[in-house]
């Protein structure tokens, strides 16, 4: 397998903050890879870094072996790098397929005259990208929402949303932020399924950050831990369950 | 008349055409022309007639100009989201850009050329108006577009002033006495048709993925950039498209009225733009075309109404009042109907129907 991302010492300060500390790791190709740890441990922040929000302080993220630290968001969005938000970012006042159209809008051809004068060209690219969303939105079983404006969408299709919109850039590698958040246990149980058919079915790389730990140890094939901005554990599921530097982080020292 | 007849021949042709789609369906017109057509058939024949007389037409003419302003200031604050105060700045380049060059031409043209490539060179001028203005616009927003909400209408509103300086202090196109002596090329038919095609070209850039583009920047900055939308391209590209429209309209509104004068367009100018844009509805085009009509006749109305007032009862107001009425409507519509007269919503008219074919 080989390497799809790499963080090589990435740290991150807000002022004296210290957000991320020295962070190494190497996400391999075809993985569901699952990043945990305590809240305000750095986790988000490490998204942001990868995505281009922030730009680290110190350190450098490849993406298949080219360097992308630094990068404008979008930029690593069409180097392949896509990713959803813990607090929910839709376009509310958009249709849901919209939403996911929007994401195709980087790899259209036409140019702008001929949207303006919607010369046939654009006409049969628009409906290339219609066909494709709607595609998308039915295997997520969104089809039936498409024309429906995003914000009057409950909470749990607003997150399958989210990563089918993630998914229209066609990446080949997904960050999910706390993807099981605010979901109840059939929803969770439904999004496991969903997040193995993303990698399975579009062969997409999966990097999730999540509490849940049911979600963590049911699909993650491979965890790292960390509290403070920094390392604690990283490996398997089973290992890292086990591992009493984790479970001191998660549930405290035993016996306390 | 000739004009006479050529009226009534537009109206039969429009009658044809419309009995010709309804037969055939959906397809062969599209509806937004077939009712365009109508539209101007029916004022030109209201016009030729005298029903409506030169007064009136003078308003309508204004209406149409104001559609354009109204519209592409939508397309800025309403579509992408970003806020501006300065729309007749850019309004103001297109006069003055396609004014002095018609001006120009004409000045040393003979009558018989003129009567041959007026039409053509006026054209000419509008767009090249409008490029100018594109120019300024893509120049302005790119550093500013960065700065976001109160910070850009601080910078959009001091560029539409320092505009409104620079052409109160250049001599050669006449200081503050303005630019004098622009030949009357405007008229209901080039200006109609230019506001057709402003509406035209909006509707299709808005229901395109450019404009999807855009509303995405609006609704959320962040996921757009993240949706791999490059937003400060697209803000800058709004931006300059909007100030495109603007400049035509700027430069419609020199040749209907002869003169560009600096106090044309000001900031209470672009106050009158931003009303309508709101009153209409953010970013629904149809709220703005219908808020332009009816703030435009308003306007009319008000300054006739307050001369009255002075003149017969003697109640010493002056037109500065109808600014203070145009407050209390953009309060009442804040207060009872935020999303304004449409919200987001568009008459049928105007979507594009993907579906189809």
């Amino acid at each position: 397998m080989s390497v799809l991302l790499s963080i090589q010492g990435m740290s991150h300060y807000f002022g004296g903050l210290k957000a991320v500390s020295n962070f190494n790791f190497d996400v391999p190709e075809g993985v569901i890879y699952g990043l945990i740890g305590p809240n305000g441990s750095g986790k988000t922040t490490a998204f942001n870094l990868i995505t281009g929000i922030y730009r680290p302080t110190e350190g450098r993220v490849f993406f298949q072996d080219r360097e992308i630290t630094g990068h404008k968001p979008f930029r690593i969005v069409h180097q392949g790098i896509a990713r959803t938000f813990q607090n929910l970012r839709i376009f509310g006042n958009m249709t849901v397929l919209d939403n996911v159209r929007v994401a195709r809008h980087f790899r259209v051809r036409s140019g702008l005259v001929s949207s303006l004068l919607r010369l046939p060209s654009f006409v049969r690219e628009e409906r290339e990208v219609r066909d494709e969303a709607m595609r998308l939105l039915d295997i997520m079983h969104l089809g039936g929402r498409a024309e429906e404006q995003a914000k009057n969408l409950p909470y749990g299709e607003l997150r399958r949303l989210e990563i089918v919109r993630a998914l229209a850039t066609k990446p080949k590698l997904i960050l999910l932020d706390e993807p099981a958040a605010g979901m109840n246990p059939k929803e969770v149980a439904d999004l496991m399924e969903l997040i193995k058919r993303v990698r399975d079915d579009f062969k997409v790389t999966v990097f999730l950050i999540e509490h849940h730990m049911k979600v963590v140890m049911g699909i993650c094939e491979r965890i790292k831990v960390i509290d403070f901005g920094e390392t604690i554990a990283e490996g398997i599921p089973a290992e890292v369950g086990r591992d009493p530097k984790v479970l001191e982080a998660y549930l405290g020292r035993r016996g306390a | 008349m000739g004009n006479l007849r050529s009226s009534r021949l537009v109206t039969v042709v429009a009658f044809a055409l419309s009995a010709w789609r309804s037969r055939r369906g959906n397809l062969p017109l599209p509806r937004l022309l077939t009712v365009a057509v109508l539209l101007y058939a029916v004022i030109q024949l209201l016009s030729r007639t005298g029903i409506l007389n030169g007064y009136f037409m003078i308003i309508i003419n204004r209406s149409l100009v104001f559609v354009i302003l109204a519209v592409s200031l939508n397309l800025i604050n309403g579509i992408a989201g970003q806020f501006s105060l300065g729309h007749m700045g850019f309004a103001a380049v297109g006069a003055y850009v396609s004014g002095s060059i018609t001006t120009l031409i004409f000045m040393y043209t003979s009558e018989q050329v003129a009567s041959i490539g007026g039409n053509i060179v006026f054209v000419i001028a509008i767009i090249v108006g409008g490029l100018a203005a594109a120019v300024v616009g893509f120049l302005i927003g790119f550093p500013s577009l960065r700065l976001k909400g109160d910070y850009l209408a601080i910078v959009t509103l001091g560029f539409g002033e320092i505009i409104r300086t620079i052409l109160n202090n250049i001599s050669v196109v006449g200081g503050p006495r303005g630019l004098l002596g622009i030949p009357k090329f405007s008229n209901f038919t080039n200006i109609f048709v230019f506001t057709f095609l402003t509406i035209v070209a909006l509707r299709n850039l808005v229901q395109s993925s450019y404009g999807r583009a855009l509303l995405s920047i609006r609704e959320n900055e962040m996921a757009a950039e993240l949706a791999g939308v490059n937003t400060t391209r697209g803000k800058v590209m709004g931006f300059a498209i909007g100030a495109f429209f603007a400049g035509v309209a700027g430069g419609l509104l020199a040749h209907l009225l002869q003169i560009a004068h600096p106090t044309q367009y000001g900031f209470y100018a672009s106050a009158l733009v931003l009303i309508m844009v709101y009153a209409g509805g953010m970013g629904s085009l149809t709220g703005s075309i219908i808020a332009a009509f009816f703030l435009t006749f308003l306007t009319e109305a008000l300054r006739v109404g307050i001369d009255q007032l002075r003149d017969r009862v003697g109640i010493p107001v002056g037109t500065e009042w109808t600014m203070v009425i145009y407050a209390l409507l953009l309060i009442l519509v804040m207060l009872f109907r935020t999303d304004g007269l449409m919200g987001m919503r568009e008459a049928k008219l105007l979507v594009i129907d993907e579906r189809k074919k």
